[in-house]
């Protein structure tokens, strides 16, 4: 067990999973919430086309994956709210344009194929180097800051967002926020899972999480404790099992989840479930 | 936004006779998918007044409230909250706005009392603690509505008339002086009937502004000062609740309203948000008593 902790790459790496494991979580609460389950993943496909941006400018992939996942969510919000085409036909354009974008730039970069893509894809955790664990942990902070600073109204906002705008509260900011935050998580857990699995961690414990808990904080914050678990859990199995860190990781919270829903089953019963129609 | 809680129990007391204008529309058309659905209505609605928005499916009575609160923008004519527009009204606290149904959204639980307690977010800032002040205002509405047993469940493992009750109490929690319900009792059982009609009796004698809309009025019937009966999109008639207190026990409110008001579905007039409840008229028929 103290072996792992006798190299450096695997401190970076515990770390970057810890900060994962809490903020992924912690917003994936309100992104299953509203209904944008997928909104991780389409953020996530279109931040492949910023990473190889990157590449082909010569800049910092994480910074461009940043700037193109924002613009990318703040266009998915748009579309939303416009209410005009449904929110699952405008992921599905940002998948393929996502993809399709970041096979064609990182053809176009010197050097580039996609097999350098690869690594962004799938994740590559034990690659963390310093600069990206203060990135990951600056983003991080920012992520949790806005769960605590704007929780209630969020918890408002997406509960209904009629009686969000009749409370007053500022609509049109708070669905920017969620998803421009969304969007700063997948970028966070881009190393850690890959972009393709990034959406699990924002899901999967949330998913898991409510099959046993009866309110909307315990559930949040029974995710973020389940989302470490998986993060540091899968990290450590794939380090001395010598597996995909993202896979495990990914692999650790579908198992859990699992588990719950038979756990979940056990605490419903006896239960007077009452529904209304 | 820095109300302390008593300042809200101040019905809005100006000299006789001239109460503030809550709710007011001139000439208010609102068009949905291109279909008319309000074609101009003039209404004032003055502070302290208790109101019922009646009509059929498809009369427009869901709208028009929607429109007075800004949730549905007017393709012509003008409404105001308290003398300004919805969309640059700030006083938002002092409405209480209690929706259709309780959305479920992507199935995160939530507890009642969580609920509940979201009624208070327009008199809370940002980085303030829940105060003493919000758990006993949460406190007060769960037990206004009866549900203070509840309020550790789920929302979802609660029947159709106990969520009603529960929104009824998100609304009450933010102890405003305004009230707006869309459809409190469809499909509520009899208890919870009782319950709203209990509350609203408390919200009328505190001097509160109720506007509800409703396709029965059931047990709440003789709360009501003024009935606004509207078919397809025109009010037809404006003045007193028809029937009117102690008249008629049953509480139907086709009495005193022409048949033609349109107590009786049209199927054919559909809105486009359809009401789930009120497809079959079941309530509405004669002799229905609730």
């Amino acid at each position: 067990m103290i072996e792992m902790f006798e190299y450096d790459f695997m401190w970076r790496a515990l770390i970057a999973a810890l900060l994962v494991g809490l903020a992924a979580p912690a917003v994936g609460t309100f992104i299953v919430q509203r209904r944008l389950a997928l909104l991780g993943d389409g953020i996530g496909h279109v931040a492949l086309t910023g990473v190889a941006l990157g590449f082909l400018t010569g800049t910092a992939p994480v910074l461009t994956a940043v700037l193109v996942a924002v613009l990318g969510a703040v266009a998915i919000e748009l579309v939303r709210a416009r209410g005009r085409t449904t929110g699952d036909v405008a992921l599905a354009l940002l998948f393929y344009g996502g993809i399709a974008g970041g096979v064609l730039l990182i053809g176009l970069a010197p050097g580039g194929s996609n097999s350098t893509l690869t690594s962004y894809l799938f994740g590559s955790i034990s690659s963390v180097t310093s600069q990206d664990v203060w990135v990951i942990a600056v983003l991080a902070a920012f992520v949790l800051g806005v769960v605590v600073i704007f929780g209630r109204e969020l918890f408002v906002l997406c509960q209904d967002e009629e009686v969000a705008k009749v409370n007053g509260l500022p609509v049109r900011f708070l669905s920017l926020l969620i998803a421009v935050t969304a969007a700063l998580t997948v970028v966070i857990a881009m190393r850690v899972v890959g972009l393709l699995l990034v959406s699990a961690l924002m899901v999967v414990p949330v998913a898991t999480s409510q099959q046993v808990t009866r309110g909307f904080v315990t559930t949040m914050l029974l995710a973020m404790v389940l989302g470490v678990v998986a993060t540091v859990g899968g990290l450590t199995s794939a380090f001395y099992a010598s597996v995909a860190p993202g896979a495990a990781i990914v692999l650790l919270a579908l198992l859990g989840f699992v588990l719950a829903l038979g756990v979940g089953k056990f605490v419903r019963r006896g239960r007077t479930q009452e529904c209304s129609r | 936004m820095t109300r302390s809680a008593q300042a809200t129990g101040v019905a809005p007391q100006q000299s006789p006779g001239a109460a503030p204008v809550a709710f007011a529309m001139a000439a208010g058309h609102v068009s949905l998918d291109g279909r008319p659905v309000l074609r101009g209505i003039d209404l004032r609605i003055e502070a302290g007044e208790v109101v019922a928005v009646l009509g059929a499916n498809g009369s427009g009575k869901s709208t028009l409230i929607r429109a007075l609160l800004g949730l549905t923008p007017l393709s012509s004519g003008s409404a105001e909250l308290y003398g300004v527009p919805p969309g640059r009204f700030r006083d938002w606290w002092r409405i209480g706005y209690v929706p259709q149904r309780l959305s479920v959204g992507g199935g995160v639980p939530a507890t009642v009392r969580e609920v509940v307690g979201s009624g208070r977010v327009a008199r809370q800032r940002r980085l303030r603690r829940t105060s003493a002040a919000d758990v006993a205002a949460v406190a007060r509405a769960l037990d206004a509505v009866g549900l203070t047993g509840r309020a550790g469940d789920p929302v979802g493992w609660l029947s159709g008339g106990q969520q009603q009750r529960v929104l009824i109490a998100r609304a009450l929690a933010g102890e405003p002086d305004t009230f707006v319900m869309d459809e409190p009792t469809a499909g509520v059982d009899a208890e919870s009937q009782r319950h709203l009609a209990a509350t609203l009796a408390t919200l009328v004698e505190q001097g509160k502004t109720v506007l509800l809309v409703a396709h029965e009025l059931g047990p709440m019937a003789p709360l009501i000062t003024r009935s606004v009966v509207l078919r397809d999109g025109r009010v037809l008639h404006d003045g007193a609740p028809p029937g009117g207190p102690g008249h008629h026990p049953d509480g139907a409110v086709h009495d005193g309203v022409p048949d033609a008001a349109g107590c009786h579905p049209h199927p054919g007039h559909e809105q486009a948000r359809p009401h789930a409840y009120d497809v079959a008229g079941g309530p509405m028929s004669p002799g229905a008593t609730q």
